[in-house]
């Protein structure tokens, strides 16, 4: 049964640029990196217990420190990627000492705290960051010479980025290292007790998170070739979050699945309706009071109780 | 010497502003485990009750409009926990995560109420004229701003401190189980916090209205600040909040007139020092 599932998925994902348009091919791209960063945040929120509501600041770090370096100084773009995943790790690394000194609230509200400063920043340094006009006239990267300027070729490149990071994010989270992260989520003191070191383990999961974070926000402005502040911002956060959530936080491949709803949903409503926000806060109330264990959870015990009856 | 006398006043008043802010917050975290991350939204609500309010009616004074803006907001509070908090009582990451969705909600509804533009609150008439002191030129109306924020400092703390409520309130801060053992309807005195909380968020919004006004995003801007007073302070002390605001609004009033650009980074470095040092905050308890 189960390669079934997994080829039905590989042939959903390799088909949008043979049967699609350009608009759906651009739509799956930007699935990807939703679903990428999505998945990021799921390692704290789902495996580490570590509820972040500040995750669009790797995001957004990596995309401006990227869009920066080739615009304003001349990088190419083999080595502004180097230096903004660097950064961002840097900066994870940073902000992963101040905010797990405190866990659960206290956690998300330092990282909160911190986003909200990085967005702050973005707006206010306007003679870097353009403030509120956004940095614009960005160009894509093209890899071994392949232009990634056409909706088709962006979607190769996205997808062999997607499912390299799913396959690295899937390894990690089933090795031991993975493991002891479930511990030290679920019984932090007995870890310690047994000699694992959980501020170590979380800390190295939340900078990992940070890179895949960064990795999303390089395909997020290649994609898009304009940033702007809103990125940083907390709406931004929270979409992610509530991809993982909705998807079903501390699955694999639960937060793709819910950040696909999730943008989905945003782009179907914008040509409706303009206003997101509140949509995003209704969504919020719905999935937490009617399926707070996700989507994915929730048809996976369907489908067992379908399966568990005598048919 | 006019610049640092009138800043250090700008600083008092940003400060008051923010104790009004973040003791109500500080108030439910400590009961009730929540970090409502509404309180900007709260705040921003009542800025908007006053500013159209004091717009549309010529009759009214900022007062009168505070209290009604308090009052319609701590109804609304007390809406919003009755009928979804109450419900994730077992779930707080989904209390947190409920309060982020209301937030965009009621941010958002603003928007579409009361559109993009900023409104301007007046301040009052009998306040505008400057007032001298030893000397020096202040704008009344931060000064008796800064005299609000004590009186509901001292308040708060006789409501804390002498009163049954207060310390039914104190009793179930300390340990939920015990005080719904002996009687005291802790479910009751959530609604409670929580509506007294969101009252002081907005009628706190309508008296910073003069300083900030109404604008979109305005809930933005006052979340983190209150996020970061509390976390300086002591999650749950209110004395905490009261010192930290303080510190906060010096901090972000100097940063800002002095490093216009960088005011937002020297916002967070006290932070970080305090987290370094003692995680809990200045005057939180270990373990709250």
């Amino acid at each position: 049964m189960k390669w079934i599932g997994t080829a039905l998925i590989a042939a959903a994902l390799l088909l949008p640029p043979f049967v699609a348009g350009d608009f759906y091919i651009n739509l799956a791209s930007q699935i990807l990196i939703a679903a990428i960063f999505a998945l990021s945040l799921n390692l704290l929120v789902g495996f580490g217990g570590m509820t972040s509501l500040g995750h669009a600041s790797y995001l957004g770090v990596a995309a401006y420190l990227s869009a920066l370096l080739t615009s304003r100084y001349g990088f190419g773009h083999g080595s502004a990627a180097l230096i903004s995943i660097l950064g961002t790790i840097v900066m994870a690394a940073f902000f992963g000492l101040i905010a797990l000194r405190a866990t659960g609230l206290g956690f998300l509200m330092i990282t909160l705290a911190l986003s909200q400063v990085l967005w702050g920043l973005a707006y206010r340094m306007s003679n870097i960051t353009n403030g509120d006009n956004g940095l614009a006239g960005l160009t894509r990267p093209s890899p071994f010479g392949i232009s990634l300027d056409s909706a088709a070729s962006f979607y190769w490149f996205a997808l062999i980025v997607a499912a390299f990071a799913f396959v690295m994010m899937a390894i990690f989270v089933s090795s031991s290292f993975g493991s002891s992260l479930k511990g030290v989520r679920d019984q932090p003191r007995r870890m310690a007790a047994l000699g694992f070191n959980p501020w170590m383990i979380r800390w190295i999961t939340f900078i990992y998170a940070g890179f895949w974070g960064g990795v999303a926000g390089l395909l997020y402005v290649y994609y898009n070739k304009y940033i702007h502040p809103t990125s940083l911002s907390t709406t931004s956060s929270a979409e992610a979050l509530l991809g993982v959530i909705a998807g079903g936080s501390g699955t694999l491949g639960g937060p793709a699945v819910g950040a696909a709803l999730v943008l989905l949903l945003k782009n179907y409503a914008s040509a409706y309706v303009e206003r997101w926000n509140m949509l995003l806060g209704l969504v919020f109330l719905f999935i937490v009071l009617v399926m707070p264990t996700g989507i994915v959870p929730g048809m996976q015990k369907l489908t067992a109780w379908f399966r568990g009856r005598p048919s | 010497m006019q610049f640092w006398i009138i800043q250090g006043l700008n600083s008092l008043s940003l400060g008051g502003l923010l104790f009004l802010l973040s003791s109500g917050f500080s108030l439910i975290f400590g009961l009730m485990r929540l970090a409502n991350l509404t309180h900007g939204a709260f705040f921003m609500l009542g800025t908007y009750f006053g500013a159209v309010a004091l717009r549309d009616y010529s009759g009214l004074n900022i007062w009168v409009t505070a209290l009604g803006a308090g009052i319609a907001v701590a109804a609304l509070g007390g809406l919003f926990e009755r009928l979804v908090l109450t419900r994730l009582k077992t779930n707080p990451l989904g209390q947190v995560l409920v309060t982020l969705g209301m937030s965009f909600i009621i941010s958002d509804a603003c928007l579409v109420l009361w559109g993009g533009d900023s409104i301007p609150v007046p301040t009052p008439q009998n306040l505008q004229a400057p007032t001298r002191l030893f000397g020096f030129v202040f704008p009344t109306y931060r000064l008796v701003l800064v005299g609000v924020a004590v009186i509901a400092a001292i308040a708060l703390y006789v409501l804390m401190d002498r009163t049954r409520l207060g310390a039914m309130i104190r009793a179930g801060v300390d340990d939920r189980q015990m005080a719904r053992a002996v009687g005291i309807p802790v479910s009751r005195l959530f609604t409670i916090v929580f509506c007294l909380g969101a009252g002081i968020a907005g009628a706190a919004g309508v008296l910073g209205g003069p300083i900030l006004s109404a604008y979109p995003g305005l809930d933005a801007d006052m979340l983190p600040l209150a996020l970061i007073v509390v976390i300086l302070g002591g999650i749950g002390s209110l004395f905490g909040a009261f010192v930290g605001s303080f510190i906060i609004g010096f901090i972000y009033t100097f940063g800002t007139a002095l490093f216009p650009e960088l005011a937002y980074v020297i916002l967070f470095l006290p932070m970080i020092v305090v987290i370094a040092f003692r995680p809990q905050g200045l005057f939180g308890r270990a373990g709250a």
